[in-house]
């Protein structure tokens, strides 16, 4: 221990010195931080405030209305906050399962399998890899209006079973982690091929898997173009949608007080569980994305 | 498809239709979600469609008409807008993202807290952005809390608070910001490991020719991660292509003052609800052809890289 200690006292010693080029960078980074977390705290502040006091101006310690205007965002017909939580959760979570299971099975499928169209396939998902679906969003519209599913929740996870990007995620990793020999095992074994899939292929794919499904939830979570468009009842909207609506009410005879909390509320899920995951998530941008 | 055939090749086993089944889900949900509305979204372009109270004009054949009447409205200013709030945004983020990749990735600069640094500046990108710019109208109007700490401080008069929204240069840069505080973690992190993909023998040769940081960054840093320059570039372009959130929350759909923060999605969202055909297919075949375009881009600069005929490793090791 005591060796250990000395080790590391050394090594900053011969390399560290304090250069004016690492006062500046520590001094931008600073900055940068600051910029990232300030809004962040004025929004937890001020959703501990009321709304005179929100009116009065700015201060740096929270007040003592947190759970005033939980109430007050809870009792607000106009604002259904939880049922916009909850239609978020459904839409996210089915969007996370659907678009890892599919895109997974859809990697395999082109990883482990020789046969004819196997490369036109691999070449059209990567031609298509960074396509923005709101393209089709006409012929999407018009097409979820034939098949009755306007103003419900289905139209926005069920199109997430072709996701290209996690695709390729999956693909990459299954390059550097799944040996064939594994599969061949499992085959001599008599185990069938989805069995093979569900039982040896994904347990392997966990790593790559828990980082897509984290992605596409926050993705799917913070949709706002395609769930604007889809639903229009109260009752069907996601949070996104439900805080536009909010923007394009008198936005100054609002509570101030309710309007913080219900921003708080739509973000602080998701900074919850960063915080928690957020050493995988950070290795996770770059893990399948582009290699150098 | 072909797989029956196979199977008489004395004995061997196929797995030939398990590949085609198991990418079967994948090719019909995009077939039926992304290409069928493509196709109709084209087709429409070509069509006098839209309402008119509380009746629908159409679909009737009118040819090129829609792109016409397209380029006629303020398609274009509305094109320069998107263009002039990506770059605006972009700019700022991708220097400061090589600066920051290349301090942390220094050897020489020991920074400490690297991890907290990276999980702090990640973070807004995870944030939903109708949210955060509902979160920056909030702050930012007249009568909030950045206007009350200006006047606090004594910076304005509090009874003349700057009206931010009203100013085009005003709603543009906060916009920039935004976007700029959401992407930069994100690009900083692509950055870095692309820095740290270089061989670290590249470095020490430098270090060892006497090269200082900056000739360093400049000769050996930038020219060795000039690959995912080019895809934070063109991803970049498709985001900014896309950008809707921030700025349709930020003026509620106007992109007010004097529709100078309209993007293209946001004209292409008021068509769509308006129920406007016609004009919404034209515009979007046009986005799909820029799209289509960058989605080359990315294809041909990913195949460099990921092409399994020549071996990844061996070939960067026979570059340097």
């Amino acid at each position: 221990m005591k060796a250990n200690k000395n080790e590391n006292y050394n090594l900053p010693k011969e390399h560290v010195q304090v250069t004016p080029r690492l006062i500046i960078s520590y001094i931008v980074l600073a900055i940068l931080a600051f910029l990232c977390l300030f809004f962040f705290y004025i929004l937890i502040i001020n959703s501990t405030r009321n709304h005179v006091q929100i009116q009065q101006g700015f201060s740096f310690l929270p007040g003592k209305s947190f759970l005033k205007n939980f109430i007050n965002v809870k009792n607000d017909a106009n604002i259904p906050i939880f049922s916009g939580l909850k239609n978020s959760v459904i839409v996210s979570s089915c969007t996370a399962v659907l678009s890892c299971y599919f895109s997974a099975l859809t990697a395999y499928g082109l990883y482990a399998y020789d046969f004819k169209l196997k490369k036109p396939a691999f070449i059209f998902i990567l031609l298509i890899l960074v396509m923005p679906t709101q393209v089709s969003a006409l012929g999407f519209i018009q097409l979820i209006t034939k098949m009755n599913l306007m103003n419900t929740l289905y139209p926005l996870f069920i199109p997430s079973i072709a996701a290209p990007a996690v695709f390729y995620f999956m693909y990459s990793y299954m390059q550097s982690s799944l040996p064939m020999e594994l599969v061949e095992a499992a085959r001599i074994d008599g185990c069938g091929e989805f069995k093979t899939f569900n039982r040896i292929v994904l347990p392997i794919m966990k790593p790559a898997l828990a980082v897509q499904a984290i992605f596409t939830f926050v993705g799917s979570w913070n949709n706002f173009f395609m769930p604007a468009l889809v639903v229009s009842s109260n009752d069907k909207k996601t949070l996104p949608v439900l805080i536009a609506s909010l923007r394009s009410a008198d936005f100054l005879k609002f509570d101030m007080g309710k309007v913080y909390m219900l921003i708080m509320l739509s973000i602080i899920p998701i900074i919850v569980v960063y915080i928690l995951l957020s050493k995988y998530i950070v290795a996770g941008v770059t893990l399948g994305g582009v290699k150098e | 498809m072909s797989g029956k055939k196979i199977k008489s090749k004395g004995g061997a086993v196929s797995y030939a239709k398990w590949g085609y089944i198991f990418i079967l889900p994948f090719f019909l949900a995009f077939a039926i979600f992304q290409l069928v509305p493509l196709c109709s979204t084209i087709y429409y372009s070509f069509f006098e469609y839209y309402r008119s109270g509380l009746s629908i004009i159409g679909p009737n054949f009118v040819g090129l008409d829609n792109y016409k009447s397209l380029f006629e409205s303020d398609f274009l200013e509305y094109a320069g807008n998107t263009f002039v709030l990506w770059i605006a945004g972009f700019i700022p983020q991708i220097v400061v993202s090589l600066i920051l990749a290349a301090w942390f990735t220094d050897q020489r600069l020991r920074i400490k807290g690297k991890q907290f640094f990276k999980v702090v500046i990640y973070m807004p990108n995870l944030i939903m952005a109708s949210a955060f710019s509902m979160l920056f109208f909030a702050l930012f109007s007249d009568i909030g809390p950045v206007n009350g700490f200006l006047a606090t401080i004594g910076a304005i008069d509090p009874s003349h608070p700057i009206r931010f929204f009203s100013s085009i240069g005003w709603t543009r840069a906060l916009i920039a910001l935004m976007n700029f505080l959401m992407w930069f973690g994100n690009t900083t992190i692509l950055l870095m490991a692309a820095v740290m993909g270089i061989s670290p023998s590249l470095f020490e040769a430098a270090e060892l020719d006497g090269a200082n940081h900056r000739q360093i960054f400049f000769k050996v840093t930038l020219p060795n991660i000039r690959p995912i320059l080019v895809y934070v570039l063109i991803t970049s372009m498709i985001g900014g292509l896309q950008m809707f959130d921030v700025p349709q929350i930020l003026t509620n759909g106007s992109g007010n003052p004097n529709r100078s923060s309209m993007t293209l999605l946001m004209f292409l969202n008021s068509h769509l609800y308006s129920k406007n055909y016609g004009l919404a297919g034209a515009l979007s075949v046009i986005l799909f052809i820029v799209s289509a375009i960058l989605c080359l881009v990315v294809y041909f600069s990913l195949n460099k890289e990921d092409s399994p005929a020549n071996s990844k490793h061996s070939k960067k090791k026979a570059k340097h």
